[in-house]
């Protein structure tokens, strides 16, 4: 009876010091050496991109290239639009994304907790969720106009579904034994509810956190460029009209960036949870 | 002292959703657990013990007969039992000392007092220092402890062991074994353990119940004369070696009947 100790990364640790001496140099390489790879194979990249871009072999209409790009979002700076355009789409991500998630997570437990309610609203959540949500942007404008609100509804849209889908999914998927220990203890219904499902169904609600992210993010661009009045994705749609190339990967560094950001928002959540979670996934 | 057991012409019958069929577990079992005794369920896989015992702890109905504990029948589970789960079943979210107070809370007890029980408890099946760990950082034989722990938490008349330590290495398993006996003496509990090995039973039990298959009935009771406290070498003695023989000799028909019926279908 020995606490459950793993040997191995003390093991990994001590053997090649034991071995031999090693020098500063190597020992600073070789502990570092995935975000060292990382590095050099993005640097290697945006170099290649440079050449190719710069020295003609592409048109840099098609590819623009790095140092471009960089001037491009000098330029937008010092326009100073680029402040406001960020506020606005981050307006219609926040808004929309927080409504998703009040709305969405609720619904979604509430579907998979009662059963009536789920026949009852079964059919619209899963023809919803088949419906290309592009689809309906053009209705979500005559509905609420080019303004911050047709946006709210696209971004809310796109994350509603796979917050609601999780949610019913991990309220459906609790472990039976689990279920039965808390029913040999005597719990009633609430209290089945409130101890087992809901602390067992987060994992899948911080997964469908991370799916509706991503398609919060593309409910802002696509909404942004059929018809706004600012915002990143308003900018990318007049770059692309008037082939300004540099302009257009500035806003699509920008989407990215935020995605990036985000997720290891959501990612640094899970982690926190991953104490006792039985499986990573 | 509570926690006298008496069943009588139990039947647990099950539909099978899918074929529409019934399916008879358990037929006219009749069984009588004195308080404080230690009895062990004891047949090969199917045979229908965990039914029963299943059936005791009120999760699944009885189709006929009767449960009585202490003159009162069983219909769903209650306070004067516990179950210990074959796999620990401890939340995984919660850290020990969550999870043993698991019981207590449900019943509302949880509570100063409730604190001061589970704190006793965890010390009684030794798991002091391991109060903040999560169930997924302590090995398997620390996890039934726990799992035993929050079935005592609660303060049963009758435990109900379904086969807790199958999945443990055999080291671990006969040394909880000793555990369990040691922690069954200072409680003076009713204990109904399940299992599918014989050794464990015998050396477990004041009698051993050994059920027939397909559907489950009490094939013979056998009454186990060994003094306590038993020390584990008592499994290599002749008396021990005689009982472990005579129960296998009617365990080796059952199995072989089950054997045949699973080559017909």
């Amino acid at each position: 009876m020995s606490p459950h100790l793993s040997a191995a990364p003390i093991a990994q640790d001590t053997l090649p010091r034991v071995e031999k001496q090693e020098s500063f140099f190597t020992r600073f390489i070789s502990t570092r050496k995935h975000i060292l790879i990382n590095l050099t194979s993005v640097l290697v990249f945006f170099l290649i991109w440079e050449y190719i871009g710069t020295s003609g072999l592409i048109n840099p209409l098609f590819i623009s290239s790095p140092s471009a790009i960089v001037q491009s979002a000098a330029q937008w700076v010092q326009e100073g639009s680029i402040w406001n355009d960020l506020y606005v789409s981050g307006t219609e991500f926040v808004v929309g994304f927080a409504l998703a998630i009040i709305v969405g997570i609720p619904f979604g437990i509430l579907l998979g907790w009662y059963r009536t309610f789920n026949y009852i609203f079964e059919p619209f959540v899963f023809g919803l969720n088949a419906t290309p949500r592009v689809a309906l942007v053009p209705l979500l404008i005559i509905w609420f106009g080019i303004g911050l609100w047709s946006k709210v509804a696209i971004v809310f849209l796109g994350a509603f579904f796979p917050l609601v889908l999780n949610a019913y999914a991990g309220v459906r998927t609790v472990d039976d034994l689990l279920l039965r220990a808390a029913r040999s203890f005597g719990a009633n219904d609430w209290q089945i509810f409130r101890t087992i499902t809901l602390p067992s169904s987060v994992p899948f609600v911080l997964a469908g956190l991370r799916v509706g992210l991503g398609h919060a993010l593309i409910g802002i661009v696509i909404g942004e460029l059929v018809a706004a009045t600012a915002g990143i994705g308003y900018e990318m749609a007049i770059a692309g009209a008037t082939f300004q190339t540099a302009r257009l990967f500035v806003g699509i560094l920008l989407i990215t960036i935020a995605g990036v950001f985000l997720t290891g928002v959501i990612g640094y959540i899970e982690r926190r949870f991953d104490a006792w979670r039985p499986q990573r996934m | 002292m509570n926690g006298k057991l008496e069943a009588t012409n139990v039947c647990v019958e099950y539909l099978i959703a899918r074929t529409g069929e019934r399916f008879r577990a358990l037929e006219d079992v009749c069984l009588t657990v004195n308080e404080g005794e230690f009895v062990s369920f004891l047949g090969p896989s199917g045979c229908g013990k965990t039914t029963f015992l299943h059936a005791i702890d009120g999760l699944v109905p009885v189709t006929r007969g009767e449960i009585r504990i202490d003159d009162r029948a069983i219909t769903k589970p209650g306070k004067d039992r516990a179950m210990v789960f074959q796999s620990p079943a401890l939340l995984p979210w919660r850290t020990v000392m969550c999870n043993v107070m698991y019981g207590l809370e449900i019943q509302g007890a949880g509570g100063q007092a409730g604190k001061q029980r589970v704190t006793n408890l965890i010390k009684l099946v030794g798991l002091e220092g391991f109060e903040h760990r999560f169930p997924n950082e302590l090995s398997g034989g620390m996890q039934q402890r726990a799992n035993l722990a929050r079935a005592l938490a609660t303060d049963p008349e009758i435990l109900l062991l379904d086969e807790p330590f199958a999945n443990l290495d055999e080291q671990t398993r006969e040394f909880m074994q000793a555990e369990l006996l040691r922690i069954w003496a200072t409680t003076h509990k009713t204990a109904i353990f399940v299992t599918h090995n014989i050794t464990e039973a015998i050396y477990l039990s004041d009698r051993v119940v050994v059920f027939s298959a397909r559907p489950g009935h009490i094939k013979k009771i056998v009454t186990i004369d060994l003094p306590r406290p038993r020390p584990l070498k008592l499994k290599r003695q002749v008396e021990f070696l005689k009982y472990e023989e005579d129960i296998w000799e009617m365990l080796q028909e059952e199995v072989a009947k089950m054997g045949m019926r699973a080559q017909e279908t």
